[in-house]
């Protein structure tokens, strides 16, 4: 008994060593909040589309049954063009459908900014007061929402999809939906 | 010294009134100063994402200003304090409340402190249990009792 108390110490202190190093290691980032949508239905909206004399856009555009990506951006968002590359591949390379709602930006600046880069989504809806976004649950832009055909959310991509992000986390995602 | 320690503090004292006032007068207070307090002590609990550590109260952040502004309308619109924050638990989780609910997530988080209360116990009894000792047998006294007289025990 005595001889393996003088060990609980260290085996303390290695499984916190242990522990931490899990933690400091792979794909996490303490700063993403894991959204609470995941499973759950898109919330409900109407929004105006940045073409004007359209019909707003609604959660009822998000339930085509085939997989759908919601991407939120903004023309004011650096890391948004970062991601840009990766959404055009997605949209015109494998097809994927993509609904870009502009965050809290003017419809002018919207247009601009996919006039500039070209742009890949099938739709764009304006949120410009943001509420949208937080009925999403996002805290920043860009956020990527994927939504089976069902409509439901079954993936939230927090930050920009760049590196490893397209390759390793949503592209596996979407397969295993489609 | 002390005029030194007076001016210090209310240094740090004005400085601290004056950020918290400055985030508080970018939204337009409620007229009703009743669901006023009710709404800014509702933000002092809701956690800013953006800056994660402060309340959306003491967040100059664009996304704690559209919670400020989402907490005053609900409240006005008469929503109770539990709704709001369920209004927010729904969009952004438990993570939102700046301190977390007891649940079956937090049961470990919240049970900690009694349970190293109880290892403590548990720890300080046994601890204590094994100093007493067993009563010496004859021998072990006739040898202290040659000890005390100074005698070789060897």
């Amino acid at each position: 008994m005595n001889s393996f108390m003088r060990f609980v110490p260290l085996l303390i202190v290695s499984s916190i060593f242990i522990v931490f190093l899990l933690m400091m290691g792979g794909e996490r980032n303490p700063k993403e909040i894991k959204s609470v949508l995941i499973g759950k239905p898109v919330p409900a909206f109407s929004l105006p589309t940045l073409q004007e004399g359209e019909a707003p856009l609604t959660e009822a555009a998000l339930k085509t049954g085939k997989p759908i990506l919601v991407n939120f951006f903004a023309s004011w968002c650096a890391p948004c063009r970062a991601e840009h590359d990766n959404l055009m591949y997605l949209a015109h390379e494998k097809g994927i459908s993509i609904i870009g709602i502009a965050y809290k930006d003017t419809p002018e600046k919207s247009a601009a900014f996919l006039a500039e880069l070209g742009t890949p989504f099938t739709n764009v809806a304006q949120d410009q007061e943001g509420r949208a976004g937080i009925d999403w649950g996002i805290t920043g832009v860009p956020e990527t929402f994927l939504v089976s055909g069902d409509g439901i959310i079954r993936y939230r991509h927090w930050g920009p999809i760049v590196g490893d992000g397209l390759e390793k986390r949503l592209l596996p995602k979407l397969e295993e939906i489609q | 010294m002390r005029v030194v320690i007076i001016a210090f503090s209310l240094l740090v004292a004005s400085a601290f009134s004056g950020a918290s006032f400055a985030v508080a007068v970018d939204d337009k207070p409620l007229v009703d100063p009743a669901q006023e307090a009710a709404a800014r002590a509702l933000m002092k609990e809701i956690r800013c994402l953006v800056c994660q550590n402060q309340s959306i109260e003491d967040s100059n952040a664009d996304l704690a200003k559209d919670l400020r502004h989402l907490v005053r309308e609900r409240v006005s619109a008469g929503d109770t304090a539990a709704e709001v924050r369920a209004f927010l638990v729904a969009r952004y989780g438990d993570w939102v409340l700046l301190e977390p609910p007891f649940n079956q997530m937090t049961l470990f988080l919240w049970g900690s402190p009694f349970l190293i209360l109880l290892l403590v116990v548990v720890g300080v009894y046994s601890a204590g249990k094994k100093s007493t000792s067993e009563p010496l047998s004859r021998t072990e006294k006739a040898r202290i009792k040659k000890l005390l007289k100074g005698g070789d025990v060897t």
